[in-house]
């Protein structure tokens, strides 16, 4: 896909992430928001998938660390065929395969259930580490939230990553400033992540999170330096895509009312056009 | 809805805990400087706002960094500090566990640790937000009294109470509505079981959100002419054994009530005495040793037989158990 088709495509499931979360009346949308761009690209360019068979061994490895957005990962999920699109509707609903956060024992396409936030690194570490001790050509992706990587468990994957010389492990920060409560710099800053990262042995390449043509090249197999582990700070905006979410700590779980609803859906349907 | 929602649409007034919690701490803090509160990105969700407010330099707030937030309190304490450390009871427990143990416990050190939104009270969101092992957890460690309040008033109390007490505690909230059910002058006691109605066919022990439910069951079981007493042992650890032996000699059967697993809690506690001192038949409900599925913490408990019909169907069957 095109970078062009791409960004339609991310629209389309941000749309389809804002009809859920306003159904089910629940959903952390401002980093779903965030995110969209990030997986569309992960799962229409870079990684190699098959919905038919989600347990390939030589699959790529994607992990959504920063799992409260796991309502967007079902839409692209759903999007690219792993799961029907018509589950999206049983989001949060009583005995749905999907809640709040992903489970791989119930949802294909999800390798690890994340919502404790801090996990998701050391675990794409071990996947990392198995491609390597297989020589597989395999490639694990890992999403934080910037907020997130104020947990220490990152940093001792991050440690390890680069001593293992994971050149086949990319983490993918989602740089929104934003956490739950307020901006990073107001509770403990984290910037400037790529100065942090580099100084701990990684390979760092900062870009605009929402511009598909950067993501697509960050996320290639070329850009990769050998014996390093790739980090892509992520600049975006929570809320991204609406107007009045963006870059506002309100909306990291605050579900619109009706009338907000319209605009949304009304601003998104007009970026896919 | 649920049952027990029914239940209590004639008496509209119901309550999240948190509200009386945090008006009862900036009460204290107003009197006590010493008084800090240490929170990971959970001001909104532990409703640290007023706090916040008041006294910015005293919200200590370290991120998203359970860990470092449990080891920041015992230094504060250290430091002559009374920390109110204020979080989700899922990661406060869960990932800070060995701090919980090194730092608070072994070095009994005079921390309270509020585990906010415990139980299933994020329903939805799954299993991994659910705090559904703390009980177990915490009262595995020695110095830590495990205390999970019934409603608003016992909440105040409690948190009252932890000012006076040196050491640390682990106060176990929710944000789950429940009712009224003590009177507004309740004194909090540690390791002292309410008795909240008198019977003497059976014994319902139950403590946090479930109390107000074993209370309901306790009134459909007298519509079919079983007197049920119903205790409230909102102490997990230090347990009054007292009251248990008391309700086994004198009930001979007791079922146990709570929003955690059936491994390692209330239950387990209680049948430790009962084993102990005068054996009978028990059944603990409880979440029965799984991941829960998706729903709300109504809709589980619910699904788990307590509601007020499955807490009076489990207690009538036990009766028939009886020696
Ligand atoms: C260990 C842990 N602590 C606290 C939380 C509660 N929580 C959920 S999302 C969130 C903020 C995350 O911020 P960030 O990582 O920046 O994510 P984003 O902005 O992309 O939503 C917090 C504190 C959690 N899920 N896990
Ligand atoms: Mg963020």
């Amino acid at each position: 896909m095109y970078p062009e088709e791409l960004a339609i495509l991310a629209n389309r499931i941000r749309r389809r992430d804002l009809q859920a979360v306003f159904e089910a009346g629940a959903g952390h949308i401002g980093g779903e928001m965030s995110v969209a761009d990030i997986l569309t690209a992960l799962y229409f360019h870079t990684m190699s998938v098959d919905p038919e068979n989600p347990l390939d061994p030589n699959r790529d490895r994607l992990v959504l660390s920063k799992g409260h957005t796991a309502c967007i990962l079902y839409v692209t999920l759903a999007e690219k065929g792993f799961i029907a699109k018509r589950d999206v509707a049983t989001f949060l609903k009583p005995y749905s395969a999907l809640n709040g956060h992903p489970n791989r024992v119930k949802v294909p396409g999800v390798e690890t259930n994340t919502g404790p936030l801090g996990h998701g690194l050391p675990v794409g570490v071990g996947m990392a580490k198995a491609a390597k001790l297989d020589a597989a050509a395999w490639r694990t992706f890992v999403i934080t939230g910037d907020g997130e990587m104020q947990e220490g468990s990152n940093w001792e994957a991050i440690m390890a990553a680069a001593q293992f010389k994971l050149d086949n492990l990319t983490l993918i920060i989602d740089h929104n400033r934003l956490q739950q409560g307020a901006r990073l710099a107001e509770t403990i800053n984290m910037s400037p992540l790529s100065k942090r990262l580099e100084a701990f042995g990684w390979a760092v390449e900062e870009i605009d999170g929402h511009d598909m043509e950067q993501l697509c090249s960050a996320l290639s197999p070329e850009t990769v330096t050998l014996d390093r582990p790739k980090c892509i700070v992520a600049h975006t905006n929570k809320g991204s895509g609406i107007s009045f979410m963006s870059d506002r700590v309100e909306w990291h779980h605050k579900v619109p009312d009706a009338e907000q609803y319209r605009q949304a859906a009304r601003e998104l349907g007009e970026a896919s056009n | 809805m649920s049952a027990v929602t029914e239940q209590v649409r004639g008496n509209p007034a119901l309550h999240d805990c948190r509200d009386a919690f945090t008006r009862t701490l900036e009460a204290m803090a107003a009197v006590n400087s010493d008084i800090v509160a240490v929170c990971n990105d959970s001001v909104g969700s532990s409703k640290l706002g007023g706090f916040k407010e008041k006294w910015p330099e005293r919200l200590i707030n370290v991120g998203i960094a359970e860990q470092n937030m449990v080891g920041v309190a015992a230094g504060l304490a250290n430091g002559g500090k009374l920390p109110f450390v204020c979080a989700a009871s899922c990661f406060l427990t869960g990932r800070a566990l060995e701090q919980i143990k090194a730092d608070i416990a072994y070095s009994n050190t005079n921390v309270k640790l509020c585990g906010i939104s415990s139980g299933m009270a994020y329903g939805e969101l799954g299993p991994t937000h659910h705090s559904i092992e703390d009980f177990a957890w915490i009262r595995a460690l020695p110095n830590v009294p495990v205390i999970a309040p019934a409603d608003s008033i016992e909440t105040a109390a409690a948190a009252e109470w932890a000012v006076s007490h040196v050491g640390p505690i682990f106060l176990r909230l929710s944000r789950v509505g429940v009712p009224d059910l003590f009177s507004s002058d309740h004194k909090f006691e540690l390791g002292r079981a309410d008795l909240m109605r008198e019977g003497a066919d059976v014994t319902i022990i139950a403590n946090g959100v479930l109390t107000h439910r074993a209370m309901f069951a306790a009134d459909l079981l007298s519509q079919s002419g079983i007197a049920a007493r119903v205790l409230n042992m909102s102490t997990v650890r230090p347990i009054d054994a007292e009251a248990i032996e008391k309700a086994a000699r004198e009930t001979g059967a007791i079922v146990t009530c709570e929003e955690h697993t059936i491994f390692g809690g209330l239950g387990s506690a209680v049948a430790e005495v009962v084993v102990d001192v005068h054996p009978v038949p028990m059944k603990m409900l409880g979440v029965p040793g799984i991941f829960a599925p998706t729903g709300s913490a109504n809709f589980l408990l619910d699904e788990f037989g307590m509601s007020p019909g499955g807490i009076a169907e489990s207690a009538t069957r036990l009766i028939d158990k009886k020696a």
